[in-house]
């Protein structure tokens, strides 16, 4: 008897004095539940802090599956009768409890109706495990309009998961918490460390079913920063409208800072969609369209520029001496080099063109004569002096950097000398040539500034300015830019012009600008004698691009636009006028002159 | 009843000078140690009188009535019904076999009426009972004969295998472990004790594999390795010991047992109710708590010593031993030394019948000191 309370009192001494700090931290775990709270996303404001990308409510439903009685298929059936779970996303819990800690919160639905949120929580006593939660969850008020710029949040993927473990500070359990969003593409990509804050943490005190009592202590975490666009909202909204049917890209730009104030690409998607979780079905109508909506065409769509590489040549063959503007060449309708015939888009030529004349009627052979004289390698540095063949380094992943050909990368790619023709089939922004929506709006910005200004799309982080300096001028003279820029008001503003359709007739707002067609076919031997097919005639994916590239006003210039319709050249490409719709709204609503809404208001922030 | 002079020595005492002779100090202590009980079981509520401490105390309240009227009848009455109340109680076992209702997955409780009872808590007392009017006229030397060994065997192991069918393995246990002590103390030789020994030790195999329900075999699997299951079957013995352990020196203080509070403790009224005294009071207030159930069992053995009767020794010592059964196999089990199994604290844990029994117990142990010089001849059965 005395030894067996011996034992009794020697396990007690074991339990309660020798392993009774042991035993205290396991009680402490048993009663105390950390759960994290997922930091508030930055908002993404445009230049007058309108909110393209916020967060709104969320009611949500978790399951931890360690705190489930009978395990988590038990409770998806329960939960089942209360609210609807289709099979995908059952599957998908299932799967997850299986790959993750059993104390690691599951999201079983998002988004849910108030009312289903209000019937499950009537019912919480019975769902052991189950965690009822209002979160908060990225919004995008103007879904397709800004889907390339803004890009999306999507949950984190597990190689996400584990780059992000590396960028976070030791102590931010940020990846760890439920459902947690990421930025996948845009904006929300590019600042994602600076968007997404910190995570916070409420310690609650809970029984043994999981059910909390009271909330000890709380660490709101820290949100994340607000990212200011130089977009403006409601041209971007303009444009899109204007777009949105066709598969296009359209920019519009600040001449002088190189702010991007609309970035348009149709068609897009809503950004809400992948929030969300997207379906298979919804998934495969955006990968197999035609229309490509998830290629941000407006970076990352290289097209021929086509004419609209008229003005590179101008500029570039008046900087090296070869032409002066009253150097004139004439047009029989085709070039002979060789034995070989260049064409001119019109069939009975133009006669004797100067400068002047032959940007305004777009004369393909004036350029071929033109580039004979300065050679694909000036042509080469030209372009590149105005933006072509290399990244404008706007804040937005995927951009793509064009091309411009030379002799060297000629040689080296094909094992080929540098052919004579191909240097006049670059001259009118065919063949090897290469660049994007993006890079001819920058194009048309340095021509109208003769600044070397590349477009950005972000002002500031937060209440801290992206810092930027004040772009080079371009180093052509003023002459050749004169020239150029007539070049382009004769195409816009002078009867017979190719742009002269789309002219601004107010003088106060008119646009200087130049029209493109890019060819996606050759047009054989054949359709030259029976007649060039027109594109109205052919399927839709063999249509010629059309482009346009313009700036307004013509005096003191402060917008430049490009658009590019792809296939869309048919009758007087009557979609590239989107261009003197925004430079015109651009003007009237005085974007530039109304005082913008970041949060540093200094005269070097506007710059 | 007519009370009539059985033997020579027979005397009526008057009412008063019984009550006088009562260990009134043994009363207080039995008081003492429900109070813990009333405490653990207010706090286990969360703070609150309802669902078990008031019960439990109106039970505590008419148990010692019952204590007290039980020590004040003369023993050689309890002696005369031995055999009839271990008839009922073995009845009763037998009824709640056939049509028992079934509570916390065990046929364990017969309904009386408004009553709910466990007629394996009224064999324990009758077991001791009739085992002592049994062994009362056997001298040491016929204790070990096999044939007499026969009849004191059958009423230990018949009760024992129809509770086993309930299934309560615990209680089975207590019911053969206490008879075979009790046969011990009355002068079986340890030749008897050792081959049995020997036997049980060859029959537990076949006993795992034949005799114990899958939840059993659970419990002594868990309690082998408790964190192989620490959400399922060794809950109870991993959070029992975090609550004590969490205890420490001086405990968390009345009330502030998060174990208890929080519910993390299942059974925590009942069979665990140690760990929330262990929880709240530390080991300061556990160390009191034995404490006074040594006092207790000290005094069981002194009442005992001191009885003239034979039948009286081996009453007295037969629920002090049934007593101090119940503190070693619930202690041991709520601090994990042993596997679960449903035996109460006794006097503490959250139980009508149970305390009753324990009341009814030491309301005869108090008779046997009531009535320590009556003597009783060998050959005598009692009187009713």
């Amino acid at each position: 008897m005395t030894a067996v309370f011996g034992v009794l009192a020697g396990r007690l001494y074991q339990l309660q004095i020798e392993n009774g700090e042991l035993y205290r931290n396991q009680a402490e775990d048993n009663r105390i539940n950390q759960r994290l709270l997922a930091p508030l996303r930055g908002r993404i404001l445009d230049r007058f802090g309108v909110a393209l990308a916020g967060n709104r409510r969320n009611y949500r439903v978790l399951i931890v599956p360690e705190q489930t009685r009978g395990g988590v298929e038990v409770t998806l059936d329960a939960l089942a009768s209360i609210i609807p779970i289709d099979a995908r996303t059952r599957a998908k819990v299932l799967k997850d409890a299986a790959a993750n800690r059993s104390f690691v919160p599951l999201v079983v639905a998002e988004n849910l109706s108030w009312e289903d949120f209000a019937r499950l929580n009537l019912d919480l006593p019975y769902l052991p495990g189950v965690q009822p939660e209002v979160g908060d969850t990225r919004d995008y008020p103007y879904t397709e309009e800004l889907s390339h710029v803004l890009g999306y949040v999507a949950p984190v993927s597990p190689d996400e998961k584990i780059s992000m473990a590396e960028t976070l500070a030791p102590d931010d359990p940020l990846s760890d918490v439920p459902g947690l969003r990421v930025g996948k593409r845009g904006i929300e990509r590019t600042y994602e460390a600076a968007i997404r804050g910190r995570a916070g943490a409420s310690r609650v005190e809970v029984n043994a079913y999981g059910r909390i009592i009271r909330e000890l202590e709380r660490d709101q975490g820290t949100p994340g920063t607000d990212v200011h666009l130089t977009i403006d909202r409601e041209l971007q909204s303009l444009v899109h409208e204007k777009l949105k049917n066709d598969s296009a890209a359209c920019a519009v730009m600040d001449v002088d800072s190189g702010d991007v104030l609309a970035l348009v690409s149709t068609p897009g998607f809503d950004p809400n969609a992948f929030n969300v979780g997207l379906s298979p079905e919804q998934w495969g109508d955006l990968t197999n369209s035609d229309y490509k909506p998830l290629i941000n065409k407006v970076l990352s769509g290289a097209y021929p520029p086509g004419s609209t590489f008229k003005m590179v040549v101008a500029l570039a063959a008046l900087d090296a001496g070869v032409i002066t503007t009253e150097t004139t060449f004439s047009c029989t309708g085709a070039f002979r080099l060789g034995t070989h015939d260049f064409h001119c888009w019109k069939r009975g030529g133009h006669g004797t063109m100067n400068l002047r004349l032959g940007m305004k009627n777009s004369c393909d052979c004036y350029f071929y004569q033109v580039a004979l004289k300065l050679g694909i390698d000036a042509l080469q540095a030209g372009a590149r002096r105005l933006g072509l063949g290399q990244a404008t380094g706007i804040e937005i992943p995927g951009e793509r950097s064009g091309f411009i050909p030379d002799r060297y990368w000629k040689q080296a790619t094909f094992k080929e000398p540098w052919q004579i023709g191909e240097t006049l089939v670059a001259s009118i922004g065919q063949g090897y040539v290469l660049a994007t929506p993006l890079q001819l709006c920058t194009l048309a910005a340095r021509i109208a500034s003769g600044r070397q200004v590349s477009p950005r799309i972000v002002h500031s982080l937060g209440a801290q300015v992206v810092p930027r300096s004040v772009p080079e001028p371009i180093g052509f003279s003023a002459q050749a830019l004169a020239a150029v820029r007539e070049g382009m008001n004769a195409v816009t503003n002078e009867p017979g012009g190719t742009g002269y359709w789309w002219r601004i007739p107010d003088k106060q707002y008119a646009m200087a600008g130049k029209t493109g067609t890019a060819q996606v076919r050759v047009i054989t031997r054949q359709e030259r004698v029976t007649g060039v097919r027109t594109n109205e005639s052919l399927p839709w994916a063999l249509r010629d691009h059309a482009l346009f590239v313009a700036y307004a006003p013509i005096n003191k210039p402060r917008y430049a636009c490009s658009v590019v319709i792809e296939h869309g050249a048919v009758a007087a490409h009557p979609n590239v006028q989107v261009a003197r719709d925004a430079l015109l709204f651009a003007q009237q609503r005085d974007i530039l002159g109304r005082a913008p809404n970041y949060p540093i208001k200094s005269a070097a922030a506007l710059l | 009843m007519t009370v009539r002079p059985y033997d020579a020595t027979y005397r009526a005492v008057p009412l008063t000078h019984k009550l006088a002779d009562i260990q009134w100090t043994l009363v207080v202590l039995i008081a003492l140690i429900a109070s813990f009980g009333f405490a653990a079981l207010y706090s286990a509520a969360g703070g609150g009188m309802s669902p078990w401490a008031t019960p439990q105390i109106v039970r505590f309240g008419v148990g010692l009535v019952l204590l007290l009227t039980i020590a004040c009848v003369d023993l050689r009455v309890w002696m005369g019904i031995a055999y009839p109340a271990y008839a009922v109680a073995f009845l009763l076992l037998v009824a709640v076999e056939i049509s028992g209702r079934v509570g916390l997955g065990a046929q364990r409780w017969l309904e009386l009426g408004p009553l709910a009872l466990q007629p394996s808590e009224p064999m324990k007392i009758t077991l001791i009972l009739a085992l002592s009017r049994f062994l009362h006229g056997l001298g040491p030397d016929d204790v070990s004969r096999p044939l007499r060994l026969f009849a004191p065997l059958l009423m230990i192991l018949a009760p024992a295998v129809l509770v086993l069918m309930q299934p309560n393995l615990g209680t089975a246990t207590l019911l053969v472990v206490g008879g075979a002590l009790l046969l011990f103390l009355a002068g079986l030789s340890w030749h008897w004790i050792a081959s049995t020994g020997v036997a049980i030790a060859i029959a537990i195999p076949s006993a795992w594999q034949f005799l114990l329900h899958d939840y059993q075999k659970q419990r002594v699997l868990t309690f082998l390795n408790p964190d192989t299951d620490a959400l399922g079957a060794g809950w109870n013995i991993t959070q029992a010991k975090i609550a004590l352990g969490s205890g420490g020196f001086l405990g968390k203080g009345f009330l502030m047992g998060t174990q208890s509070r929080l519910n993390f403790l299942p059974e925590k009224q009942t069979d665990f109710i140690l760990a929330i005294i262990g929880e709240e009071f530390g080991f300061l207030g556990l160390m009191l708590l034995l404490g006074m159930f040594v006092a207790v069992i000290w005094s069981g053995v002194r009442i005992s010593l001191a009885a003239r009767s034979h039948f009286g020794r081996l009453l007295a010592m037969g629920v002090t031993l049934n007593f101090f059964l119940y503190i070693m196999i619930n202690g041991l089990m709520v601090m994990g030394l042993i596997p679960v199994v449903g035996i109460p604290m006794p006097l503490v844990s959250y139980g009508g019948t149970a305390m009753m029994t324990v009341m009814i117990g030491f309301g005869l142990l108090m008779c046997v000191h009531v009535h320590r010089q009556v003597t009783v001849p060998s050959h005598s059965s009692g009187m009713i």
